[in-house]
């Protein structure tokens, strides 16, 4: 595209096309941003070459999540309380995108605010699988790996709380990663669970992965928890030679209640990294059981303060059902919130309240230093842990709707990479059937740069991978 | 332990959120699940453990107390419910009694 034979626009009409047609079968996108788009790309074939050359997303046309704000667009965050809210502003990776060129298409459908493992609970309805339209995506990020894996979007942006881009990308048979906990600003990302929080990128190979995280992460002075750390060039290091890396295999996963096909790609897996000369030794992190119930905990706690500010006085949906000032708050939330947010506000309340903080939160916190030190204890003997991203394939939709317990554990695998604040990726390999199987890669803090060196040589040992 | 339709609703006055009669129902049962499932926790011995903080070990952050450009007044207060001029408007708080 830099040098001209295919045009920016060409690129941006063709896949505009593709969103809208998407549309009404998959509902990937809460927004189709046509004009600004088209108007984008535009401006981007004026440029002269010198100046196309130096971005490293030129003409790219890129999907975000509707939880990351795009100065003049929607940012809903899936949720009636945000319906109305244009953002004033640019999220740091938003800038950083449209700097390298790239071309922001529209805003895609998640659980609301991000709550949630099957993105069914956006106030813009249910998000389908495009391998197979009667089962989940996965979630929250699942309007964009869906947008992805149908080919609406060439990559997207996701966010990732408890597995939020990586549980969806298994599921979709994309690559999804999280990077380390402050390797990029979470500046104008609407905040859910912030020890959690982080934005990540999810393509259709490990090369376009590797190639957008470059370009968003980084220092930024606006968010004080980002990191001030040299960002490496992830993509000129992907087909080292990976032989002599010490993987760990999570005993806890690996030998973990898996489906048969989760359990036959997970073995290949593991074959194709010793084939290409990888050391697998078997590694037990003996509290990994608890994760889960660490972060319900921890992550609720968060989201009970954090969402306090949605309270319809300076942004966003107002109740017009109320008396005073403190019955304008409660009819607001209550009309702008759906039940999974208001569950775990209710369940973040109670871990903080009287009597309660000291036996949930305070516990919960020790838990996971637990959780880091086993981690850290693991990365004592290996370079990188590895297991499944998922213990099943793409759920039905509507499977586990009732049952919020049974979708927490959606998310057992993720959750630790998200608690200890390490990178993981999720890559799809091995599945037989239409439904894809993800594995996931975890690594040392600030280590993407070998972990996705790892991902790629078991992205290339991959024969069955589908929609490639 | 119990969640009755009473401490669903003193927790939901605490949220500043408001439940309807089904949500409260349902929510003091799935509630009931979700603890029951969190309190593995017990099973821990965590004596002399020290709560996360931050998982990179970072420390205090500072920076310079520099003025930057932000929003402007008017950006600010474009997306307000309701405004009166410069200011957000909300219903009256203070009794003119």
């Amino acid at each position: 595209m830099v040098a001209g034979d295919i045009s920016a626009i060409e690129a941006t009409e063709s896949y505009l096309a593709k969103a809208r047609e998407g549309q009404p079968a998959l509902n990937a996108f809460i927004s189709i941003d046509n004009e600004g788009a088209l108007a984008r790309a535009g401006a981007l074939d004026s440029l002269r070459v010198e100046a196309r050359s130096r971005m490293r997303l030129f003409g790219i046309p890129i999907a975000v999540k509707d939880n990351i704000c795009v100065k003049g667009g929607k940012a809903t965050c899936g949720s009636r309380i945000l319906n109305s809210f244009i953002s004033p502003y640019s999220a740091t990776v938003t800038e950083k995108l449209l700097s390298e060129g790239a071309v922001i298409i529209g805003k895609t459908n998640l659980d609301e605010f991000a709550m949630g493992s099957s993105t069914e609970t956006s106030y813009w309805g249910v998000t389908r699988n495009p391998l197979n339209l009667s089962r989940s995506p996965g979630g929250s990020s699942g309007g964009s790996t869906a947008a992805v894996a149908a080919g609406l979007a060439p990559c997207a942006l996701g966010t990732d709380t408890g597995g939020s881009i990586r549980q969806p990308s298994s599921f979709c048979g994309v690559v999804g990663a999280k990077p380390t906990y402050g390797r990029v600003s979470r500046y104008g990302l609407v905040a859910f669970a912030p020890s959690f929080d982080q934005i990540g990128p999810i393509a259709r190979n490990v090369e376009d992965a590797a190639i957008v995280l470059e370009a968003i992460a980084g220092y930024d002075p606006r968010d004080s928890t980002s990191v001030n750390c040299p960002v490496p060039n992830y993509s000129n290091s992907l087909e080292r030679d990976i032989s002599g890396a010490r993987i760990g295999a999570i005993r806890e996963h690996i030998e973990g209640e898996l489906t048969r096909p989760v359990r036959d790609a997970m073995d290949a897996a593991l074959k194709a990294l010793q084939s290409q000369g990888a050391e697998i030794v078997p590694v037990s992190l003996p509290h990994l059981d608890y994760s889960v119930a660490i972060y319900y905990i921890l992550s609720t706690a968060e989201t009970s303060s954090n969402l306090l500010r949605f309270d319809g006085v300076r942004y966003g949906h107002r109740s017009s059902n109320y008396s005073d000032l403190s019955s304008m708050y409660r009819a607001t939330r209550e009309e702008g919130f759906g039940a999974e947010v208001k569950r775990r506000i209710a369940l973040g309340t109670f871990v903080l309240s009287t009597g309660y903080y000291d036996a949930y939160y305070l516990k919960a916190q020790k838990a996971r230093t637990l959780i880091i030190d086993d981690i850290r204890r693991a990365f004592g003997e290996v370079d990188y842990l590895i297991g499944p991203t998922s213990p099943q394939q793409a759920f039905e939709i509507g499977e586990r709707a009732d049952d919020p317990l049974m979708m927490y554990l959606s998310d057992i695998f993720t959750i630790p990479a998200n608690l200890a604040g390490i990178p993981a990726i999720s890559l799809p390999f091995g599945s037989t059937d239409e439904l894809p199987v993800g594995v996931q890669i975890m690594a040392k803090p600030y280590e993407e740069a070998g972990m996705l060196n790892i991902a790629r040589a078991l992205e290339r040992a991959d024969n069955h991978a589908p929609g490639r | 332990m119990e969640i009755g339709k009473e401490q669903i609703e003193h927790l939901a006055d605490l949220a500043g959120i408001e439940l309807s009669e089904e949500e409260k129902a349902t929510f003091g049962h799935q509630l009931l699940r979700i603890i029951g499932y969190v309190e593995k926790l017990n099973e821990l011995d965590l004596d002399g453990v020290a709560p996360t903080a931050h998982t990179q070990e970072l420390t205090n952050v500072f920076r310079e107390d520099e003025v930057v450009a932000g929003l402007t007044q008017e950006e600010a207060l474009s997306m307000a419910p309701d405004r009166q001029g410069e200011f957000f408007r909300v219903p009256k708080v203070i009794d003119d009694k």
